[in-house]
């Protein structure tokens, strides 16, 4: 009964074929199932989702109009605040945090009378490519459960990869919706910066933090990406553009549209599996209308140090509030001040987080600050400029998602270098504030390859079509990852 | 370039973290690597070019100067270690 | 003696009526922890949004101080930890402030001087910490409370140039900047109430500086500053270095004291705010917060010297914000400025300040006081009857011609009455006649008192004097 997309069952409920409740319950129990194998979440709550499920049949049946999204289960990766309902950020630091208030985005869905059945794990404040940094699980990837899912949103992708919800949201700081997206098979988008508020969001790097989604076919994505979009007073860095209906759109043909790709930047770490899955990719554009073209983006390939020298430098600023002060994970019984923060701190947060901190520090300290920091954002201009020229050439950009299949669990864990490869081809866009949408191209080795459809600023109705009329070509959507065999009769 | 341990001592001290000496070698060895990556970006030539601060075509996005809802106590003390009731409470001496 | 550098650096809390980027209440002596949100809290996920009250009330200050308001400013981020601020960082301005490059006059002994202001910017005010010194000590644990009403309330940073070269200088500069505040009504300004903070900066001969913190009144700082003068003198005297440290001023033992030497100077790593978006201030935006400000007290001051006041008389009324818009508008119904300042300066602000209040709290009106002038000059009344009778409008607010009907107070000028008068005083004293007529003329003095006596004290001084001296020349 669930293996549908979920515009057709949202449907389906408007037209009081199914219920929320009897909808809600049976993911629940699919999703508990699954989670043994899979452990995508953080925290299910299931009196909360079912108690909301029901008051939306109830309100349902006399006729009240409820959103678009209305009995829809659906995940929230925890990162963003649920009031009430534990938003750990996968980290020990806020093991038991309650929010006092909801993100907008969460406020969001529920007005559009979603369901949200739980949190997702994710990397440790969303600082990783594989979700194996969460303090607390390593999801797996439905895939090949012995893969990773890709992160840091990797629980909130394998939840919809494996039907433990229907759409989910993550968040997008270098990669960590698109990435996650491709290794497990879904579309997955990161809108343009300002698009979705970050009310809400526990800050990473504020100047490339972006809520994004997670959906198995481009409607369904389409559907959440309205729902989230549009400005918000209490994000002074929210656009004010009114939102386009996305989902209504998607038919409307883009005309004969020019596609460029960035070669100078696919020299480097591009795997022969994506490769190959890449070029068929662009075959089928071409098929479809679309002329390819090369684009040069000189300065994109300088992308990962500008990125890690600007994120950790923000994210070091954005996590010194977790001092042990007034909520969160506090060190027993010091009795000076700076140990207890040192210890509260080295408690509180694993490695890769102290890493980033550190590396962030150092970029914004005395004597570096300006080899380190300013030189990294004048380089982000470059890159940027670099995008704003290319988009003038061409309507669109396309390159691969990641640069490799999704890789084992454990393989890139020791080697940070290695593993912030992972986010090469993303990491610029992010840079640039540019909206993407990653849509699956192939299958190589059982394993899927994703493919980055990126827009200028504010273009999310060009980009959805566009993957729109990817998807109907490629009959790539609503893919079925082996472990739901595992499950079914 | 070179990271020497006094330098990592330095920036754990900066960020209020603090490691075993064996997690501080780890991490010495581990920053060196990354930012002698890092240092790519001075190859370079960024003269005259803008640090980007933001990405975004906005100014002066500011509200209206009026009260809105506020946490009630009980809330906002909710998720603290340690409070009275009224107050947060943190168990050191504190000098002015 | 070597001359004294002498720097401030001033913190102000506007008096909007919420924070600087949320909407909660801006309140003091609220009850603990009742006006917070997740923005102040520094709750995860929380953003800040400005405050445009806030941005006008700056663009006052800088015009109202001769700033230069940069077209494009932008918040920083100031990153250190401490309990009371909960972001562990602070939102600020660095290189990029909203204002510089102004000046104060202040006026010294020595005539008008102009102290340089070197930048006016915005920031967010921290915590509050209570300590629980007695209660440690007693059990041997030591705890601190904190409560966030205060964190986030907007403040004002003003830094001065190093042009104060007296402890005097910089009480002036302190009471003319809190003059002007309170005049563009943008602070109370207080320093007992903690809206108004000051860190001086002191150095001798341009040698090296201590800075100087907790100073709770106008009064510390100038004490502050005038006992570390002499410290620093005596260091040099005895031919030591001084050296650069930042120093506790002590109250109730007017000392100041080193604090604890702290390892390094802080590393603040400032970078630009990404939570908030850059201010553009436009000349557009600057001419109508310009044309809403209201008239600063030099220029009052002015206004008030060119209608004839001396520069002191002038300069109490401009500063006090009240008293000025008292006479503003006595001077509106057409009093003569120079009476209507004789009257306030001397009876009224006498009222005011034996009983603690301000104009304001009493119930006398400009119109009233106008009354009271005119009744003067039309000798419906003396001089002396005039001090009793403005003590009754002040107390009761009645109007002067009820109190004088009610008391009988009128001046009396009828020629026949006071020529009675007269010559009874005359008749009873013919000793003194006798004198005067000798030419002893300080006897008329004499003849004067007594006849005023007589009548009450309301003799018509004018029609007195007349007819005693016709009474006299013709006897």
């Amino acid at each position: 009964m669930i293996f549908r997309p979920a515009f057709e069952i949202l449907r389906e409920i408007r037209e009081r074929k199914i219920s929320s409740s009897e909808l809600v319950r049976a993911t629940l129990g699919w999703a508990h199932s699954v989670e043994e194998k899979l452990h995508a979440f953080l925290t299910l709550e299931d009196e909360g989702a079912l108690r909301r499920a029901e008051e939306i049949d109830r309100r349902l049946s006399k006729g009240e109009e409820m959103g678009p999204l209305a009995g829809l289960p659906v995940a929230v990766k925890d990162n963003i605040c649920t009031k009430g309902v534990r938003t750990t950020c996968g980290s020990r630091i806020l093991e038991n945090f309650l929010p006092p208030y909801n993100a907008t985005v969460v406020e969001k869905l529920e007005k559009a009378g979603a369901v949200i059945i739980g949190k997702t794990n994710c990397d440790e404040f969303a600082m990783g490519s594989s979700t194996e940094n969460s303090a607390f699980l390593k999801t797996a990837n439905p895939w090949d459960l012995r893969r990773v899912p890709g992160g840091s949103s990797g629980g909130s992708a394998a939840s919809v990869s494996a039907y433990q919800a229907y759409l989910s949201l993550g968040s997008d700081t270098g990669g960590s919706v698109r990435q996650p997206a491709s290794f497990c098979g879904l579309f997955g988008i990161k809108p343009t910066y300002g698009r979705v508020s970050r009310y809400g969001l526990v800050a990473f790097a504020s100047s490339l933090d972006q809520i994004g989604a997670f959906a198995r076919n481009v409607r369904d994505l389409a559907l959440i990406t309205e729902v989230i979009s549009g400005h918000d007073p209490k994000d002074s860095t929210s656009l004010p553009e009114p939102v386009p209906f996305y989902s209504r759109e998607l038919e409307v043909p883009p005309d004969r549209l020019r596609v460029g790709v960035p070669w100078d930047l696919l020299q480097e770490g591009l795997g022969s599996e994506v490769k190959e899955a890449f070029y068929k990719a662009l075959k089928l554009l071409e098929s479809s209308g679309f002329s390819i073209e090369e684009v040069s983006l000189p300065h994109a390939s300088y992308g990962l140090p500008t990125y890690y020298l600007i994120a950790p430098a923000e994210a070091s600023a954005n996590l010194a509030r977790y001092d042990g002060i007034r909520f969160g994970l506090r060190a027993g019984d010091k009795k000076d001040l700076i140990s207890l923060y040192k210890e509260t701190r080295g408690q509180g947060f694993g490695a890769e987080v102290k890493r980033r901190i550190m590396l962030g520090t150092f970029a914004l300290s005395l004597g570096y600050r300006d080899a380190f920091y300013v030189k990294a954002q004048k380089v982000r201009t470059l890159i940027r400029e670099d995008f704003e020229r290319a988009l003038r050439k061409v309507d669109l950009i396309a390159l691969p998602t990641a640069p490799t299949l999704p890789f084992q669990m454990g393989e890139k864990v020791q080697d940070p270098l290695s593993m912030y490869m992972s986010d090469l081809y993303t990491i610029p866009i992010s840079l640039a504030g540019l909206p993407a949408i990653s849509v699956p191209i192939a299958l190589e080795k059982g394993l899927p390859v994703g493919m980055q459809i990126v827009g200028p600023v504010l273009s999310e109705s060009l980009i959805f079509r566009v993957s729109y009329l990817f998807e109907q070509k490629s009959g790539m959507h609503d893919l079925k990852p082996p472990i739901l065999e595992d499950y079914c009769a | 370039m070179k990271v020497t341990p006094e330098i990592v001592k330095h920036i754990a001290h900066l960020a209020r973290l603090e490691f075993s000496p064996e997690e501080l070698e780890k991490f010495r060895q581990q920053m060196e690597e990354l930012l002698s990556y890092f240092t790519k970006i001075s190859e370079l030539d960024t003269d005259g070019v803008p640090p980007t601060s933001g990405v975004l075509p906005l100014f002066n996005v500011m509200r209206e100067d009026e009260l809105g809802p506020t946490l009630a106590r009980d809330e906002a003390l909710k998720n603290a270690p340690d409070q009275d009731s009224v107050f947060f409470k943190i168990p050191t001496i504190l000098e002015e | 003696m070597r001359k004294p550098t002498i720097g401030l650096e001033v913190h102000v809390q506007l008096k909007t009526r919420s924070k600087m980027f949320c909407s909660c209440p801006v309140e003091f002596k609220a009850e603990p922890n009742t006006h917070v949100c997740p923005v102040c809290l520094g709750l995860p996920g929380a953003l800040p949004v400005l405050n445009r009250q806030a941005v006008e009330f700056t663009i006052a200050v800088a015009l109202a101080l001769h700033c230069e308001i940069q077209p494009f400013s932008q918040f920083h981020r100031k990153n250190y930890f401490y309990p009371d601020l909960p972001k562990g960082y602070q939102i600020s301005q660095y290189d990029l402030p909203f204002s510089r490059n102004g000046y104060l006059m202040i006026e010294t002994e020595a005539g008008e001087k102009k102290i340089g202001i070197q930048r006016v910017h915005m920031e967010e005010d921290t915590a509050k910490m209570i300590h629980g010194e007695s209660i440690s000590r007693t059990l041997g644990l030591g705890y601190s409370l904190v409560d966030f009403n205060r964190s986030g309330v907007p403040l004002l940073e003003i830094v001065s140039n190093p042009d104060i070269s007296s402890p005097q200088e910089a009480s002036l500069y302190l009471m003319e900047l809190r003059s002007i505040l309170r005049t563009l009504g943008v602070s109370s300004a207080n320093m007992e109430e903690g809206a108004l903070r000051c860190d001086v900066n002191i150095s001798l001969d341009g040698g090296t500086r201590t800075e100087i913190k907790n100073l709770n009144s106008f009064h510390s700082v100038r004490k502050a500053l005038e006992y570390e003068a002499k410290r620093q003198e005596e260091v040099l005297d005895r031919g030591e270095k001084m050296i650069q440290e930042t120093r506790h001023y002590d109250e109730r033992t007017g000392v100041t004291i080193s604090m604890r030497a702290k390892e390094e100077a802080e590393d603040y790593r400032y970078f630009p705010e990404p939570d908030l978006v850059p201010l553009k201030v436009h000349p557009a935006w600057i001419e109508k917060v310009k044309s809403r400000m209201p008239e600063l007290p030099e220029e009052k001051c002015q206004r008030y010297k060119s209608l004839g006041l001396f520069p002191a008389e002038a300069a109490t009324i401009a500063n006090n914000p009240e008293l000025a818009a008292f006479f503003d508008s006595c001077l509106s119904l057409k009093a003569p400025g120079k009476e209507v300042a004789n009257w306030l300066l001397s009876e009224v602000l006498k009222f005011l300040n034996s009983r603690n209040l301000s104009i304001a709290d009493v119930p006398l009106t400009p119109e009233k006081l106008v009354e009271f002038l005119n009744l003067m000059k039309e000798g419906t009344i003396s001089s002396k009857i005039g001090k009793t009778l403005i003590e009754e409008m002040l107390a009761t607010g009645e109007e002067a011609g009820a109190i004088i009907v009610r008391k009988g107070l009128a001046q009396i000028s009828d020629p026949e009455l006071i020529k009675k008068w007269a010559q009874e005083v005359l008749a009873q004293n013919p000793e003194q006649v006798k004198e005067y007529q000798q030419g002893k003329e300080q006897v008329f003095g004499f003849f004067v008192g007594k006849i005023m006596k007589l009548s009450g004290g309301k003799a018509n001084p004018k029609v007195l004097n007349r007819i005693l001296r016709e009474l006299l020349s013709s006897s």
